[in-house]
């Protein structure tokens, strides 16, 4: 089988370009790039001139299975995620109950199959992600865990920290971390100043991710681990972060979409669906984080798709749960930072595909002859109005609701199979 | 005629106007509570409803008295014993109480945002008795009516606004309040006890009580929660009183005709020294419990032309409000 996809605006995250020009996919491996003309047996698809990328990779979906299937299920977000242009979903493990065991990883791995995207799992770093002893890393990496997180969950005890990261560096296994202080965040609906005082609501102090990052730093400096902060999202945090890049320590981080494209304000009036985990930030530090990312000291932007059903969003602000539904709408809200001039589309896709899986050791994330045919073709300037109704989540808890949009997938293509055609 | 709101949900909202017309309404009402018969019937066939998921007996006794006195029929709903101990929601909560067709709903909750919440669920017109650290309106225009008899004027004036000021609705309430009627604020407490942000508010903060009620026209003091004062956000009861409790001497900073002012309920020689708050020459506490309930007449009584307003017009449009 092989696709011929011509003319089309090739985005190549690798070498930070952009041309015109055709691609031949077979057998699931791209198998050349540039300005041939279509094999004799090739199925021809015009590309008009849309771009045409590395599907996107994306770090830290959390999906409902098991325990949440009525939020999320793995067809649902892996056809949310195909109409989003992301190939690659990596999973979250803050399940019921987590994925800290080979069986329960297996279990999401054989479940994984319905979905029309790529699935691969991170596994909890502690069992049950309570802090107190380290999963099977060993036996959790045999079965094809990524990565090992306690997602929002921050080990308190230091000691049970630096142990995971001692074993983990000897297997080579990369551990993701939530750098917060929890002493300060506990009890936190949005970051303290300004907004959070006229609101009258618990805010943290950006601070609390400066100390939680020195803290996993020092432990990563301590026992040479591979480590990725989860999201980094405020100014104050980058010089630690530039400090520990020059020392040679083998650190990534990433930030969500939302804190490169919202700020604290736009909670207004207690809107809830603005709710996330950490809050949104000043204006000051968003744009800082934009700059980080074009500068590429943030290495991997991601959706932190969280689904929440309606009744744990319709509450008082403080009760009400956390996170945002972003597979489908990752796209387009990215698109933002390219048509305000701060972002390229090669750096866009450097950031939410090859960096990503570089990071995990994937193939995918490339736009180069041999590579997996993971692609995602898309409109940059189509314009539309975000109706959360028509999600195909089964959460539509997205604070893009009623917002102009510009950006559009027309065909995601994972491992040289289309998975989705925009039909309008 | 001025106040358009359909709700009471916060200072935030209103105008100038809207605030001198509730003022200049309940200096009406507060000449008809002082008569033997003090009833009216502006509110007469209209059902009130308290609902007060906190604990509170002055608010909700003068809404109570507010409503009765405009001749409303009024319920009250004890919030902690009713089925929201069984799980139910707040906003099934407001929707059944909605089915009963209340015309006014007063709400207190623990929760910031959570009268927002709930008023944009029903179809009647609600006041935000108090939600959680965000604000109290009825109180911040009650204040301002006192500060308006006593003083003759509300603008142009220097208030001091003394305590836990971070955990204070009242605090928000009054300082939106006394920004938009042109006075000059001042917040004192130890900086544990404000909110991060607040100097941008347009007020000057003051951890030296002293340096802070110098000059002051107003001296407004805030409740400290018992529970805030061992050891979290304050060393001890008595170390604040030497430090922030107001008593003769500390008074002495201000005007020689400052008023004092506590919204109640007090803490006697913790935040305020018994004998400054019975100085009937300076403390007002007592007219500020009387002007509660004329300033809730005036708040209901408009939101209650307004209501009728809008089932007019949907009645001649043939739309049910």
């Amino acid at each position: 089988m092989t696709l011929f996809l011509e003319n089309a605006r090739l985005i190549d995250p690798e070498a930070l370009t952009e041309s015109t020009g055709n691609l031949v996919i077979h057998n699931g491996v791209i198998a050349a790039i540039g300005a041939m003309s279509a094999p004799a047996d090739a199925q021809v698809i015009d590309c008009r001139g849309a771009c045409l990328a590395p599907g996107i990779v994306d770090i830290g979906v959390k999906i409902g299975e098991p325990g949440e299937r009525h939020r999320e299920s793995f067809r649902t977000a892996g056809l949310a995620a195909a109409a989003g242009g992301v190939t690659t979903i990596i999973a979250r493990p803050d399940t019921l109950p987590a994925i800290d065991t080979p069986e329960t990883l297996e279990f999401v791995t054989r479940r994984a199959a319905e979905a029309p995207v790529r699935i691969r799992h991170m596994a909890a770093l502690t069992k049950g992600r309570e802090g107190r002893e380290m999963t099977e890393i060993g036996f959790l990496l045999d079965a094809g865990a990524v990565a090992f997180t306690d997602c929002d969950h921050v080990t308190t005890d230091t000691r049970v920290l630096g142990r995971a990261l001692t074993y983990a560096r000897s297997l080579g296994a990369l551990v993701i971390g939530h750098p917060q202080e929890p002493g300060l965040s506990k009890g936190a609906a949005v970051t303290s100043g300004k907004f959070a005082s006229l609101r009258g609501l618990p805010g943290v102090s950006p601070m609390a991710e400066r100390m939680g990052l020195d803290r996993d730093l020092a432990l990563v400096e301590m026992t040479g681990a591979r480590y990725h902060a989860d999201q980094i999202t405020t100014a104050r945090s980058l010089p630690a972060l530039e400090r520990a890049r020059a020392a040679g320590l083998d650190v990534t981080a990433g930030i969500s979409i939302h804190h490169l494209t919202l700020n604290e304000f736009d909670v207004g009036d207690y809107r809830t669906f603005f709710k996330l985990t950490p809050p949104l930030r000043s204006e000051e530090d968003r744009l800082a984080m934009v700059a980080a990312v074009a500068d590429g000291l943030i290495d991997v932007i991601c959706s932190m798709h969280t689904p929440a059903d309606e009744e744990s969003k319709r509450l008082p602000f403080e009760e009400a749960a956390s996170g945002a539904v972003a597979l489908e709408t990752f796209l387009p809200a990215a698109m933002r930072l390219v048509h305000a001039g701060h972002l390229s589309l090669p750096q866009l896709f450097r950031a939410m595909a090859l960096n990503p899986a570089r990071r995990l050791g994937l193939p995918q994330g490339r736009l180069a002859e041999g590579a997996p045919a993971d692609l995602v073709l898309f409109d940059p300037d189509a314009p539309f109005v975000l109706d959360r109704t028509t999600l195909r989540s089964k959460s539509k808890n997205t604070p893009f609701d009623g917002t102009r949009m510009e950006g559009k997938t027309l065909a995601t293509f994972v491992g040289g199979v289309q998975v989705y055609r925009n039909e309008n | 005629m001025a106040f358009r709101a359909r709700h009471l949900l916060g200072i935030e909202h209103l105008t100038q106007e809207d605030i001198r017309t509730v003022l200049d309404l309940a200096d009406r009402y507060v000449e008809l509570n002082r008569r033997t018969v003090k009833r009216t019937d502006v509110l007469a066939g209209m059902t009130q409803i308290n609902m007060f998921f906190e604990n509170s007996t002055r608010t909700q006794s003068s809404f109570e008295l507010a409503g009765k006195r405009l001749g409303a029929d009024v319920m009250n709903m004890s919030m902690q014993t009713s089925s929201v101990k069984k799980g139910e929601t707040l906003i099934d909560t407001a929707m059944t109480l909605n089915a009963m067709h209340p015309d006014l709903l007063v709400v207190r909750h623990g929760s910031s945002g959570a009268v927002n919440l709930l008023a944009e669920k029903v179809n009647c017109a609600v006041l935000n008795a108090g939600d959680g650290k965000h604000e109290h309106p009825t109180q911040a225009l009650l204040d301002a009516l006192t500060i308006r008899r006593a003083k003759g004027r509300i603008g142009r004036l220097t208030v001091a606004i003394c305590g836990d000021v971070a955990h204070s609705r009242v605090a928000r309430s009054n300082l939106i309040l006394l920004n938009k009627m042109e006075n000059r604020v001042r917040l004192i407490g130890p900086p544990t006890l404000m909110p991060a942000g607040i100097s941008e508010f347009g007020c000057e903060v003051y951890d030296d009580m002293r340096a802070g009620l110098e000059g002051a026209d107003v001296v407004m003091m805030l409740r400290l929660q018992k529970e805030r004062m061992d050891g979290g956000f304050i060393p001890s009861e008595r170390e604040y009183f030497h430090r922030y409790g107001l008593d003769a001497e500390k008074l002495s900073y201000a005007k020689d005709d400052a008023i004092v002012m506590h919204p109640g309920p007090m803490n006697r020689g913790v935040e305020i020294d018994g004998e400054i708050a019975d100085d009937i020459n300076r403390s007002v506490i007592q007219e500020q419990v009387e002007m509660g309930v004329a300033v809730r007449m005036a708040c209901m009584d408009l939101l209650a032309q307004n209501l009728r307003a809008e089932r007019g017009r949907a009645a001649t449009e043939g739309t049910y409000v």
